[in-house]
């Protein structure tokens, strides 16, 4: 079994991406042996109600059992709590915020809000750190990365609060994990897509430091290639457990 | 037979104290991806004693040394670059001659002088009098100076390589930072222009993006520092190409730029 916690469907307003479409994803799912996609409507990340791409998701993962919906929930409109009840009513696994792109403060009242809610609800939150690689980006694309700072601050404001942390890098995942309690610690869950592996082997460095049930399978296509993160397992001497947990099992405890 | 055009390796004057595990690691992984030939560069001393894009050529040569005692440990899978600074142009051209003597395969230029600079001359001529390639570290799209390095971009690459028409120039790692759909249109009308496949970026549709631009018959796979990413964009280049189109790319375009006899099966 393996889960991509980290997948998007629609077109990205900054480039040209091929295969935003529901079919093109499954069939990508095929092409890798994926067989469940968690899935952001990308398109409305960027619009002023980042919520409205919500029914449409929804209606989408209805009608594929491999998608599971993960809905955008903004806490600086006015009917987020509405969002958020209806993202447990839809069965959504997690939901996700990116305050940056929404203009806000990463670590700021909306958020501390938000987090609460979640932590309260039983409700995990999927943060991206970022979409693409900053060099690249388009000259109009001013949104800035989630600061390693804001994750701290949201995961110590809510006893119960979850963390999905997606496209980290080592840098960004040790000073979370290192700047927490253990009790904090144990409360996030990072994506592996934008780790390192060989030479470098960063990868390999955070499964022995931060540990294996900390890392869960994603991969942040269409807009990366979701070999790289199949690659980057092949690569490892894993054990079977290891790799079930990374691949299945851990997210499956996030969600549960 | 898969040949990996952008590897780099560390040696003991650098400020990396894991520089045997990395080597080691790169290696191990390599025989994961079933990589044949790592040709590989080492730029001077990796910043210990003089900057990593600007080294010194006393860091050149020891650099350059430590390559060719690794090449020499692994000759069935390893085979060198000469990196030099073109701003020595004695030293850069005599540390060309020795190494290509010595059994390296190509050129190496970081980020020391623009690509398109006239120090740059001298050192392209060499390559085509020695018929070698040149691999030239590029920043995909400079929309400003960047700390640490004089990169290039592939519009100043291009016009090397127009001064050059006989010169393979291989623009360096088109996942490795900065917009590449940017370079990729610069290049697509300078035959002599070859991508290097490797950086981490991994990008949906760069892969496509290169096959259009430049046709498989100028692109070359490699991994640089992210050998997960490179294994990637093989895979899925396996599902985007045919067998005869994935081998140029794998191993026959760098073939036929390197020199005669620079790889096992050739």
């Amino acid at each position: 079994m393996r889960i991509d916690c980290n997948a998007f469907l629609g077109a990205y307003p900054w480039r040209k991406v091929p295969g935003t479409s529901p079919d093109a994803l499954l069939q990508a799912l095929d092409r890798t042996k994926i067989d469940v996609a968690w899935i952001t409507h990308l398109p409305s990340l960027f619009w002023r109600d980042p919520t409205e791409g919500n029914a449409w998701l929804y209606e989408t993962a209805r009608k594929e059992k491999r998608f599971k919906p993960v809905p955008t929930v903004h806490p600086g409109l006015s009917n987020w709590e509405q969002v958020l009840s209806g993202a447990a009513n839809a069965g959504a696994p997690v939901v996700r915020c990116d305050p940056l792109y929404f203009g806000l403060d990463p670590a700021g009242g909306e958020m501390r809000a938000l987090v609460a809610a979640c932590s309260a609800a039983r409700l995990p939150l999927m943060l991206g750190v970022r979409l693409e690689d900053g060099r690249q980006r388009h000259p109009n694309d001013h949104v800035g990365e989630l600061p390693a700072a804001a994750v701290r601050t949201l995961i110590r404001s809510a006893a119960d609060l979850r963390l999905l942390v997606t496209h980290a890098d080592r840098g960004f995942i040790e000073e979370v994990h290192f700047g927490s309690t253990p009790d904090e610690a144990r409360r996030i869950w990072w994506d592996i897509c934008w780790i390192w592996g060989p030479p470098e082997d960063h990868f390999a460095t955070l499964l022995g430091t931060v540990g294996v049930e900390r890392f869960v399978f994603g991969t942040g296509q269409p807009l990366r290639l979701p070999d790289n993160s199949i690659a980057k397992l092949d690569l490892l001497e894993l054990a079977r457990e290891q790799r079930e947990a990374i691949e299945s099992k851990n997210i499956q405890e996030l969600s549960a | 037979m898969l040949v990996d055009v952008h590897a780099h390796f560390l040696h003991a004057r650098t400020p990396r104290a894991d520089w045997r595990e990395r080597n080691v690691s790169r290696l191990t992984a390599g025989a994961k991806i079933g990589i044949s030939v790592h040709v590989a560069s080492i730029l001077g001393s990796w910043g210990l004693t003089s900057p990593i894009y600007f080294p010194s050529p006393r860091d050149v040569t020891a650099g350059n040394d430590a390559l060719l005692a690794l090449q020499r440990e692994h000759p069935d899978s390893i085979r060198g670059y000469v990196c030099v600074n073109p701003n020595y142009t004695a030293h850069a051209r005599a540390e060309i001659v020795r190494c290509l003597d010595a059994g390296m395969i190509g050129i190496k230029l970081a980020a020391s002088r623009r690509a398109d600079d006239p120090l740059l001359d001298p050192i392209a001529a060499l390559a085509r009098e020695r018929r070698v390639p040149v691999l030239q570290h590029i920043w995909q799209h400079r929309r400003r100076d960047w700390p640490g390095q004089e990169a290039s971009d592939a519009t100043e690459l291009c016009t090397l390589a127009r001064r050059h028409p006989e010169v393979a120039l291989i623009l360096a790692h088109i996942g490795g930072g900065g917009d590449w759909l940017h370079s990729l249109h610069a290049v697509r009308e300078v035959p002599n222009v070859y991508v290097d496949l490797s950086g981490s970026g991994v990008d949906g549709g760069m892969l496509e993006a290169c096959v259009e631009s430049v046709g498989v018959g100028r692109l070359l796979w490699g991994t640089d520092l992210t050998m997960d990413t490179g294994w990637a964009k093989l895979r899925y280049l396996e599902s985007l190409l045919s067998g005869e189109e994935l081998a140029l790319v794998s191993w026959k375009n760098a073939a036929r730029i390197f020199p005669p006899g620079a790889f096992p099966a050739d």
